[in-house]
């Protein structure tokens, strides 16, 4: 392959549209006829609904019509279906497009108003009356796993969603074996994606009622066709899902909700298209969020520091509703046992449904979780045996030559999981002395001078990318010579579009502005998975690939032929197959197109199959595993409990880069949340379930002042499960941030201040601390 | 309900006549009924800056605004930025050289924001980047490369007719 875009940090050909305002984003969008949706939503975290009394709003001035569940009952009815079904999970535990009987969430949607504008739908539905008789509320994952706790969930007997476990070797050998013990309790708690576009949806039905376009702000345009579909018993082919811009989804955006289906049944309904847009107090309520786990562990050591074994018991509040099924507590035990090599595992992990916003994946899914539970403990050791942190790290690591290394775990589809590639050592060792760990201590002296604290924390993690089963491409040349990629994968501003025309530029020799992706869109390609788990550079962009390397082999024949010169002795320049060092013997990709489009009567030449185009789907070959290791500072002013980061290294292996300024976005953006988590956002809720932060006064951001400059190095270890050699890099960044930072700040509160074993940790927390 | 109000307003230059609800606030007038959609919606409670026009040459959150209290105003958009060719300002052309956005949504009102920066302040340090920017919440670049487009457009302007 001529390496003359892959590798290099191409501008992104997205944003000539993005920087000038013509981005169209599912609000952008208004139908000819478009009608506005307003949801009334429940104020209770948990009752039964009595009645909805929608005969005043319905009189008021353009408002179209109110529905509740029941008006479509010629069209669907009942829960929507599982997005992820499990065996453990015997009746789906998923939402309604609005709730008939029971709301188990403050903000559920009841019923909708359907006006002709939004300011008359809100209006009216302020004015539908909803008579709820309130349930017992269970608002604490642990306490409602008491034996007599309130039910999430009336009709269930009980609030245990699921108990998984996981387990090599023998722990109760190693731990008995071992020369020391620790264990801990650990909480991580949950925020939301705030994607700074909210979800949003808009429904068109064509004039024959048969045909349902669904534009959605959405990472799995093609989940919403197959479970839409499904449930209102219409083949897919009736079904057309739309991806626009979407202005980020850091996971949430990958499952499905129930406004996509309200809206789409209201439009089929009512026959005219229908618009919702979410508005930022409804995210707080409805988006998907997560993190909150609550982990009591014991880690086995030797006397040297080295990691032998770790066994434990975790609760997973999974909120109200499962629509993922068990993908966050799957993948959180999934992530044991990170990037160290234990001799034994013993954890399990209960799923608790409770009265809050239902969970699903956001930016790191469970990983960023584990790795706080693991990076503290490994704190931890060091602190019990007066060890450096890294020590005890560099003691404790799979080793380079042991690669590839089967941890022990199993994967999603019971694999076991083996680690491909890397250096743990070296990204750690690499982390430090970037930071400067030697100077580390006259800046510790000098911000002592100054009344601060300073902290050095120190971070690893190993994160599985690449998920399958599989993504898809079509790579097609058109007659006019443009090369068209089709693929199922969507994108919230990964720069997708830039990578995969900078892989088919290359495989085809063409300039890069002539290449044009169409994705995202159930009608310009069959297949797509989602979005998520940092995938889609790995499965789709060696879909890309694999399909782009198919129609340059096809080309060379066609041209083979025509010029009658052997494969080997042409290549592709600019767009034209050319003999090499025989300047004029040439074909253009657009005259083998015009040849292969096929002529009346004529016979493809060559015997060739008609078309310059071929599809490929990458199939995943297991999973590739990316790592890194993070480092930084934090300055703590003791009188005020202010943290500041005041410096950010990340080590970072993702295995060959693309486009090197693409991967650093999304690492120093993953960074960033994850400093959030550490730091700022905390989703709080009242005793009664009701949520207390749902505006940006209340739920803090991180936002430019607080932010450090952040430092990313790269090690490339190429990936051998995929013929980029690429690892994921979407999440790589979040998941030893939250962590990172903690240990800064244990490190700055210094030897007496306590275990700190939670985040986000607040002012009042650090000052407590050093009391 | 109050009767719709005509407002009269200068809007990138152009002179824009259009009736509006009273209560119907600037970012919602300027996407839905003149149709600039560049504008966009984050929050609507002021906090995000997604919703950042240019009002009488100053940096205002249109989500917080009415679109009645433009009449007789000056308000440029992201759409204003753009040369009447498609040529991009400088500002626009180091956001992308500096891969200053990722999805795009909060760009407009960054660009706003940093335009309005720039105009004023010549030679703006990191700091003075940062604190301009620190209404406007990015979810997805960890400001970095905002940071370090501003500056770059900010050294480049210098010199260029403004
Ligand atoms: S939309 Fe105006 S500040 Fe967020
Ligand atoms: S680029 Fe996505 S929010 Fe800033």
């Amino acid at each position: 392959m001529s390496a003359r875009y892959f590798g290099a940090a191409v501008n992104r050909l997205e944003d000539p549209k993005l920087v000038s305002g013509a981005g169209r984003y599912v609000d952008d969008l208004h139908p000819a006829g478009l009608l506005h949706v307003a949801f009334v939503r429940s104020q209770r975290a948990h009752g039964l609904v009595r009645g909805v009394d929608a005969g005043a709003a319905a009189r008021m001035a353009g408002v179209v019509a109110v529905f509740t569940m029941a008006d479509f009952a010629d069209l669907a009815s009942g829960p929507m279906p599982p997005l992820a079904p499990h065996p453990l999970i015997k009746t789906p535990i998923t939402y309604w497009p609005l709730a008939a009987t029971e709301v188990r969430h403050v903000g559920e949607a009841i019923a909708m108003v359907v006006a002709d504008s939004r300011h008359a739908a809100e209006d009216a539905a302020a004015a539908v009356e909803v008579d709820i008789e309130p349930l017992p509320v269970a608002a604490d994952a642990i306490a409602a796993l008491a034996a007599d706790a309130p039910r999430a969930h009336s009709d269930r007997d009980s609030n245990l969603a699921a108990r998984l476990a996981a387990k090599f070797g023998d722990a109760d050998a190693v731990f008995a074996g071992a020369d020391h013990v620790v264990a801990e309790t650990i909480v991580t708690h949950r925020g939301g994606c705030h994607a700074m576009e909210c979800r949003g949806v808009v429904a068109v039905p064509d004039a024959m009622g048969e045909d349902l376009t669904v534009y959605t702000s959405s990472q799995s345009p093609f989940l919403v066709r197959r479970i839409l579909a499904a449930y209102l018993g219409r083949d897919e082919r009736h079904v057309r899902v739309v991806a626009p811009d979407v202005g980020g989804g850091f996971g949430p955006k990958a499952n499905v909700y129930p406004e996509e289906f309200a809206v789409a049944l209201a439009a089929l309904k009512l026959g005219r298209p229908v618009k919702w847009i979410e508005d930022r107090q409804e995210h707080f309520l409805t988006t998907t969020q997560q993190r909150d786990q609550i982990w009591t562990v014991e880690v086995a050591f030797t006397a040297e520091g080295r990691m032998l074994g770790l066994r434990g018991r975790g609760v997973h509040d999974n909120g109200a509703y499962a629509p993922y099924g068990l993908i966050l507590p799957i993948n959180a035990l999934g992530c044991f046992p990170g990037p160290y090599a234990l001799e034994a595992l013993d954890v399990t992990l209960d799923v608790a449904l409770t009265n809050m916003v239902p969970t699903s994946p956001v930016r790191g899914a469970s990983r960023p979780i584990v790795a706080f539970v693991l990076e503290r403990m490994a704190d931890r050791v060091a602190a019990h045996l007066g060890l450096p942190r890294e020590e005890v790290r560099r003691r404790s690591f799979v080793r380079a030559d042991q690669m590839p290394y089967e941890t022990g775990g199993k994967a999603r589809d019971g694999s076991p999981i083996s680690y491909d590639s890397g250096d743990y050592r070296q990204a750690l060792d690499l982390a430090l002395s970037k930071i400067d760990v030697a100077g580390f201590p006259a800046r510790r002296e000098a911000a002592l001078r100054r009344g601060k604290l300073l902290g050095l924390g120190m971070a690893s993690c190993v994160e599985d990318t690449g998920l399958g089963p599989f993504e898809g491409a079509t790579v097609r040349v058109t007659p006019a010579g443009k090369v068209v990629i089709a693929t199922g994968a969507s994108s919230q501003g990964q720069g997708h579009r830039t990578v995969f025309a900078q892989i088919a530029a290359d495989a085809l020799g063409v300039d890069i502005n002539d290449v044009i992706v169409d994705a995202a869109d159930t009608d310009k390609f069959p297949l797509g998975i989602s979005t998520i788990a940092s995938r889609i550079a790995v499965t789709a962009g060696s879909s890309v690939e694999m399909a782009a390397q198919k129609v340059r082999a096809k080309a060379l024949r066609f041209a083979s032929n025509r010029l009658e010169a052997g494969e080997q002795d042409l290549e592709i320049v600019d767009g034209a197959i050319q003999v090499k060092g025989v300047p004029g013997m040439s074909i253009t990709l657009a005259e083998v197109s015009r040849a292969l489009a096929g002529a009346a009567g004529m016979s493809t030449p060559y015997g060739m199959e008609p078309d310059l185009a071929a599809t490929a789907y990458f199939e995943s070959q297991g999973l590739t595993f990316a790592y890194g290791s993070n480092a930084c500072e934090v300055e703590i002013d003791p009188d005020t409990g202010d943290a500041r980061v005041v410096r950010y290294v990340v080590v970072h292996d993702c295995g060959r880069l693309i486009n090197p300024q693409i991967v650093d976005g999304q690492i120093i953006g993953g960074v960033v949340h994850g400093i959030g988590n550490a730091l700022f956002e905390r989703m709080l809720h009242d005793p009664e379930g009701q949520p207390l932060t749902t505006t940006y006064a209340d739920y803090l951001l991180p936002i430019a002042t607080e932010m450090p400059r952040i430092e990313v190095h790269h090690i490339e270890t190429p990936s051998p499960r995929n013929p980029l050699g690429v690892k994921g890099a979407g999440e790589g960044g979040t998941i030893p941030a939250a962590a990172c930072v903690i240990s800064a700040i244990q490190d700055a509160l210094g030897p007496a201040a306590p275990f700190v074993a939670h985040h986000p940790i607040s002012p009042q927390d650090i000052v407590a601390m050093l009391d | 309900m109050q009767q719709p109000l005509v407002i009269t307003a200068t809007i990138n230059g152009r002179p824009v006549e259009r009736a509006a609800d009273p209560r119907m606030h600037l970012a919602d007038f300027l996407r839905h009924e003149v149709g600039l959609t560049g504008t966009h919606v984050g929050c609507e409670h002021g906090v995000c800056g997604s919703c950042t026009v240019i009002v009488d040459g100053r940096p205002v959150r249109s989500c917080l605004m009415l679109a009645v209290q433009v009449d007789g105003a000056a308000v440029e958009t992201v759409e204003g930025l753009t040369g009447a060719s498609g040529s991009l300002s400088r500002l626009q052309r180091a956001f992308s050289e500096h891969h200053a956005l990722q999805c795009g949504f909060c760009t407009p009102g960054m660009l706003m924001t940093l335009e309005a920066l720039l105009r004023t302040v010549l030679n703006p340090t990191e700091t003075d980047v940062r604190d301009a920017i620190s209404g406007n919440i990015c979810r997805c670049t960890g400001y970095q490369g905002i940071v370090e487009a501003a500056l770059t457009a900010a050294k480049d302007r210098q010199g260029e007719p403004a």
